[in-house]
């Protein structure tokens, strides 16, 4: 199985962005935790029920005797419990195995790192792909709606399991960011500090937009049936539309400029609709990738949650509540999926409620992907906020200033 | 950073600051002059800063910062949000004077003002007998390459507080390395002012 993300692929490019570290998680392991068995079902904010619920999820680092070092990592749209480490055998990292790990900026000698996955997905957790134990079939479109308010209500019963009272913080680009606003909004007390990053508190019309065309790629292809396609087979095609119109949004126009150019895959036009340029072979390999690995009913659903999500006005913080957890707000400059107006709206309403918060826009040409790539400003600015979220100001005074 | 001597305007600002206020400095840089309020008078503090590599650096040092501009970063604050804003070195920076003016008396108690004097002595000179842009100590930029885009004397400042019936509560003048007493708009090389509504 290749990597999951494009910022892998822009490793192999470039040397500059990507601190190399050999410091490793080493082999880790996913972990299930089951929960809403028959009578116990999970309610929903659509009103139907779920159950019974599995949360894959990973775990790095040791949680210390008060409980009080724990961090919860939140992954994008398309991503797994496997954020650090390497499976046993195989030799694909965690899709943020550079910010995870011994000395990194969530740092596992001194943080006890959880991720986990989100319910809705097709990583482990329950989703459309799961079996309904009422037919003994994949659910399919029998699957519940879910939202992002669910997905962090099924992590509350997983941090609940691993008896945590307190997260030290929660963290997350895109995806994950909402899900860290999210954790804010549902269970302010439980939640030291939120790293949201390149993330919003709701979809504006352009992003509603992109995630329909995404929708209705995959809906289209006559190989989906409805959702029915378990026995015969992913919809590849319009699946890999959906994740090749992904892809263009998670770039930037320079970085794609720098990566392919106009650049040719054979020298000379081929006068035909095969694919000529760089980018296109690129997008193509994307695509066809994705649709090994990830079910696109799970898409449909997931992209559904997060156009759902809004957390504008006062349901952040609902009014006349005060809310101690700090933030670190991060964004990127050359991101047009998540542009950072966005990220400065959740600045405002923080700004507004006097929360304690810092918020910075890094000068990233990678567009959205930036969040997985951009290592080393991230590195600096988390190592140091978790380090005075976790042990107050004494910190400083190590740092000689 | 560490062993930097701390700056006369800043030892200043320090002692004006009661312990355990509300703090907002617009422009902090490094946060050399929030750190140490935070350190010893535990003042509650944010930063507004334009550049990511201070921003950085205040991240280090433990403070709170948003990535803004000044003028920008004013208007979501409440009313009385803090004790103290903080304008230090960054009003002469600011296009919209009067409008960052006031609205940090509506979010703040107190406003501290610092800012370089354009009727120093040396620079009336330099003016005076070379004909050129004065370079001082406290305006050490070439004339095509200053953040500078508003320049003041200690009297245009008292000026314009007056006009706008902004209140003066003090005024500290600096010269060279001490602080002066007398005929300070011909002899300070920067000025703070503390100002209320």
């Amino acid at each position: 199985m290749r990597g999951k993300f494009i910022g892998e692929y822009f490793k192999d490019m470039t040397t500059t962005n990507y601190t190399a570290t050999n410091s490793s998680v080493g082999i880790v392991e996913t972990q299930y935790y089951t929960y809403a068995e028959r009578g116990k079902e999970h309610k929903l904010e659509s009103g139907d029920t779920l159950g019974p619920i599995t949360l894959a999820y990973e775990t790095y680092g040791e949680l210390n005797a008060n409980k009080s070092n724990a961090i919860l990592a939140l992954h994008a749209l398309s991503g797994d419990a496997h954020a650090a480490g390497v499976h046993k055998g195989q030799d694909n990292a965690g899709w943020w195995d550079d910010m995870i790990g011994p000395g990194k900026a969530f740092d596992t000698n001194r943080y006890f790192v959880i991720c986990s996955n989100i319910i809705g997905g097709c990583k482990g957790s329950t989703g459309p792909s799961s079996i309904n134990p009422a037919t003994g079939k994949p659910y399919a479109l029998d699957f519940p709606f879910i939202t992002v308010a669910d997905m962090v209500h099924a992590q509350r019963h997983l941090i609940d399991h691993l008896g945590i009272e307190r997260l030290l913080c929660v963290s997350g680009g895109s995806m994950g960011g909402m899900q860290a606003l999210q954790w804010v909004a549902s269970y302010p007390e439980r939640v030291r500090s939120a790293i949201p990053i390149a993330t919003a508190l709701k979809h504006s019309p352009q992003q509603i937009a992109f995630n329909e065309v995404v929708r209705q790629s995959i809906m289209a292809d006559p190989a989906w049936r409805e959702g029915n396609y378990y026995e015969y087979g992913q919809p590849e095609k319009g699946l890999s539309v959906a994740r090749m119109i992904g892809h263009i949004t998670f770039m930037s126009d320079q970085s794609m400029e720098e990566k392919f150019s106009r650049r040719l895959k054979s020298g000379k036009f081929s006068f035909g609709f095969d694919p000529d340029f760089e980018v296109e072979g690129y997008l193509h390999y994307r695509g066809a990738n994705f649709v090994k690995r990830f079910d696109a009913n799970s898409y449909l659903y997931i992209t559904k949650a997060f156009d759902y999500f809004d957390l504008s006005g006062k349901k952040l913080i609902p009014h006349g509540k005060i809310i101690d957890t700090r933030f670190l707000v991060i964004s990127f400059k050359s991101d047009w999926l998540y542009p950072s107006y966005q990220s400065q709206e959740i600045v405002r309403l923080l700004k507004r409620r006097h929360v304690d918060a810092t918020y910075c826009e890094l000068n990233s040409t990678y567009g959205h992907d930036a969040f997985l790539v951009e290592v080393e400003e991230q590195t600096t600015l988390i190592t140091h906020f978790l380090d005075k979220t976790f042990n107050g100001y004494l910190v400083v005074d190590r740092y000689g200033i | 950073m560490a062993s930097e001597e701390i700056r006369i305007d800043h030892s200043i600002i320090y002692s004006i600051v009661e312990p355990g206020s509300r703090v907002l400095d617009l422009g902090c840089g490094e946060g050399d002059l929030l750190y140490p309020l935070v350190r010893d008078k535990q003042v509650r503090a944010q930063g507004i800063e334009l550049d990511d590599k201070a921003i950085q650096e205040c991240v280090k040092k433990g403070l709170s910062v948003f990535h803004d501009d000044i003028e920008n970063s004013l208007r979501e604050y409440p009313d009385h949000s803090f004790d103290y804003v903080i304008l230090n070195q960054s009003m002469q920076e600011v296009k919209k004077v009067d409008y960052v003016i006031r609205e940090a008396l509506r979010i703040g108690g107190k406003v501290i003002v610092g800012f370089p004097n354009f009727a120093y002595i040396k620079s009336r000179l330099m003016l005076f007998f070379h004909g050129k842009a004065p370079i001082t100590k406290s305006l050490p930029y070439l004339w095509f390459d200053t953040p500078n885009v508003r320049f003041l004397s200690i009297t245009d400042f008292r000026d314009f507080c007056a006009e706008k019936k902004i209140r003066i509560m003090e005024a500290h003048y600096l010269g060279e390395g001490e602080m002066v007493s007398f005929w300070p708009n011909l002899l300070a090389l920067n000025a703070i002012f503390v100002l209320v509504k």
